[in-house]
């Protein structure tokens, strides 16, 4: 009996185990995303058809009108939050791109040190960098004097992006508070796909008789693509959904749609409008970035 | 099939061909992604958002039965907002009334700074206070309107009066009514605020600025005005401005007084909407005149002689910061010790000279004189007879005209 028994452990008892080793070891990152990202979201889809009040409590009506009345009152948030963002995202770009460059490809042996000067302002809280922009825009500063005298003000004003004699609370201010915010998730993405283009394609472009204007576009441009399109969209994203800039550097014609989103929360404390809210800034997103996507063409994302 | 009674024939025809074998054929696969989607409706159906009240005024108590463990536990959690209470000049992490709170009591004080603003702190606390629970919360400072949101859900818990010695003896008269907590039943003031205006001589050039209107339509502020982000504040003030009884008006009346903010917000007078950020912005000159917290006020002009108050003639708007005990809070009882303990005008004085808020406090006049003749001169910390009488309360909303004016005003203000 048992010389016929012998061969069971033949159906390999480990090798199911090794079966099973990847789901445990995907267990704690399943949990924590149920947890913190499908549960909130649930949460979120069901509060954003319900209608109630504060007081009698709120249940699920179907009253998709909320998504009508988010986007009714509230369309000029979304078009602003995504102009604002838009616009601090390009110039993120025309900042980080030389200076990725520089830090990549000239900086020699200062390489580390510009990129723990990059780093190093994420040492201070988010919250202190933006009041800090109050005191180094404040109306009777030096930059704005400056910036005045030099009639920098009467073009940014003629544009309608200041008004008056000042840069505070001025749609001016939150571009620049978020652009400045924003910068190192530029500087980084850029710089990594940047340094690791092979120097020896360039030298092939020289070879080949390539201006160097044309070996930036036809060699390293198309190369450090994917750095691009992971670096707007680290900043297009959370600008996009940013609040923190337009209350504090905004005046009431600045807010975008994460203030009317809070307020909506807080304030009115009319929940449902407040998560249909929310999102259609998700869904709005993630259209822009899934055309964004198709049309920058790159599969791989660094 | 009848179903489809109602549509032309070849209509008819091919819905049912579609259903009985095209695309919307019940395929195995199709059935599943039905029912998960069925599924995930009901699920969220199953949902809502408990209510924080039956909609009745009900102020019947249902947190009287929460049991008092202060015998056993000599302890008490206090929450309260930053820089609320007063603290030693050489060591901030020590505060010298608290202290002797303890000593005198036994009772040990978990102080906690935690309360930012009255939305954000419910906001945070509501989920615990719907379903039932202790927050961990002995006692906190909340103002009127909200305290009155607290009592009228039923999450405050009614004072005992025989542990409230100091309070019943000390209270100044004019406090000890209010319209969210009528008889004082469920709340103690702990300061008084007043919204005053306030502006920078250097920015304003000298000028006084006197009135509400003023702030609204002077064109030499252009640009260099703030209002408050509250919104009692900000349309109480305004209502005031327009000869409106604040504590009594109609929605017409409220909706006026928007228009007029609206007008200033539109040709670009008002800069910003501020909560207590407004002191940096109005210290460095970047705001000239707005609407200003008193006790701020008196802090800033120890600092900045620039900076000068004005009480407009046609009133301010007056509201309280109250201590309340939550519902199903273990220490009842410390708490109210803790609350007598303030009343006596020597504690009360020590707190009003640091905080430099109205004190509530009959008494504590004389014992701020023995600390600071000048404190107990200043009457946005000790009121006169004339800064009393100007003193307007902000009506008591429900929650629907509550959560409608705050719309309205959400809108105005940019969000």
């Amino acid at each position: 009996m048992t010389a016929v028994a012998a061969p069971a452990p033949d159906v390999p008892p480990p090798a199911r185990r090794r079966g099973l080793t990847p789901y445990w070891l995907l267990l704690p990152a399943v949990l924590w995303l149920a947890v913190f990202f499908v549960a909130p979201l649930f949460y979120q889809a069901s509060t954003s058809v319900q209608s109630g009040s504060i007081e009698k409590g709120f249940e699920v009506t179907w009253s998709w009108s909320n998504y009508t009345d988010a986007l009714g009152e509230h369309g000029w948030h979304f078009v602003r939050s995504f102009a604002y963002a838009a616009t601090a995202t390009a110039l993120c770009l025309a900042i980080a791109y030389p200076l990725a460059y520089l830090i990549a490809f000239r900086a020699g042996r200062w390489r580390n040190l510009l990129l723990v000067a990059v780093i190093a302002p994420f040492f201070t809280s988010f919250l202190i960098r933006t009041l800090a922009w109050k005191t180094i825009l404040s109306d009777s500063g030096p930059l704005v004097s400056a910036l005045n005298s030099l009639h920098f003000l009467d073009v940014t004003g003629a544009l309608g992006l200041t008004t008056g004699d000042r840069v505070l609370a001025t749609p001016l201010a939150v571009v620049c508070g978020l652009t400045y915010n924003f910068l190192p998730f530029m500087i980084l993405p850029l710089y990594t796909s940047l340094e690791r283009i092979n120097p020896a394609l360039l030298e092939a472009a020289r070879d080949l008789y390539a201006t160097p204007a044309t070996t930036f576009r036809k060699v390293t441009f198309p190369l450090s693509l994917p750095g691009v399109v992971a670096g707007t969209l680290l900043t297009f994203i959370p600008a996009s959904g940013d609040y923190i800039n337009a209350q504090l550097l905004g005046s009431p014609g600045e807010q975008m749609v994460g203030n009317a989103i809070q307020k909506q929360f807080l304030n009115v404390q009319d929940y449902p409008t407040a998560a249909a809210m929310s999102f259609v800034l998700m869904a709005a997103i993630l259209i822009i970035v899934t055309v964004y996507l198709r049309k920058a063409g790159t599969e791989e994302v660094v | 099939m009848d179903l489809f009674a109602g549509l032309p024939e070849p209509l008819a025809r091919a819905w049912e061909r579609s259903l009985t074998s095209g695309r919307a054929a019940h395929t195995r696969r199709r059935f599943l992604a039905a029912s998960g989607a069925l599924a995930a409706g009901a699920a969220l159906t199953g949902c809502g958002i408990a209510g924080s009240g039956d909609g009745e005024k009900d102020t019947g108590d249902k947190a009287a039965a929460a049991k008092d463990y202060s015998a056993k536990e000599k302890k008490v959690v206090f929450s309260n907002w930053p820089l609320y209470i007063d603290v030693d000049d050489k060591d901030e992490n020590r505060r010298p009334t608290l202290e002797r709170f303890q000593q005198q009591t036994g009772i040990e004080v978990k102080y906690t700074e935690d309360i930012n603003d009255n939305v954000e702190f419910f906001g945070k606390i509501k989920p615990q206070l719907a379903a039932g629970q202790d927050t961990g919360r002995d006692l906190m400072i909340l103002t009127d309107w909200m305290a009155g949101r607290f009592i009228r859900a039923g999450w405050a818990q009614r004072l005992n009066p025989a542990n409230l010695g100091n309070v019943v003896t000390n209270m100044e008269a004019r406090f000890r009514n209010a319209a969210h907590d009528p008889g004082r039943q469920f709340t103690v003031p702990w300061t008084g605020l007043s919204t005053v205006i306030a502006y920078n001589k250097k920015t304003t050039g000298g000028k006084k600025i006197e009135s509400v209107s003023q702030l609204l339509g002077d064109s030499s502020l252009k640009g260099k005005v703030s209002l408050l982000t509250e919104m009692r504040d900000t349309v109480g003030m305004t209502l005031l401005d327009m000869g409106k009884d604040c504590t009594k008006f109609t929605d017409d009346d409220y909706d006026a007084a928007l228009a007029a903010v609206q007008k200033a917000v539109d040709s670009g007078q008002i800069r910003r909407f501020t909560g207590n950020d407004y002191t940096e912005e109005l210290a460095k000159g970047d705001i000239g005149a707005c609407l200003a917290w008193a006790g701020d006020i008196v802090q800033l002009q120890a600092d900045n002689e620039d900076i000068e108050f004005v009480i407009p003639a046609k009133g301010y708007l007056y509201a309280t910061d109250d201590m309340l005990i939550p519902a199903k809070a273990r220490h009842q009882a410390n708490a109210e010790a803790l609350m007598n303990f303030y009343y006596d005008p020597k504690n009360a004085a020590e707190l009003a000279a640091w905080v430099n808020y109205i004190s509530p406090v009959a008494g504590a006049k004389e014992e701020l004189a023995r600390i600071d003749e000048s404190l107990a001169n200043d009457p946005l910390i000790i009121p006169d007879q004339a800064m009393i009488d100007g003193g307007h309360v902000f009506m008591d909303l429900d929650e629907a005209k509550a959560s409608a004016y705050e719309d309205k005003f959400a809108k105005l203000i940019g969000a």
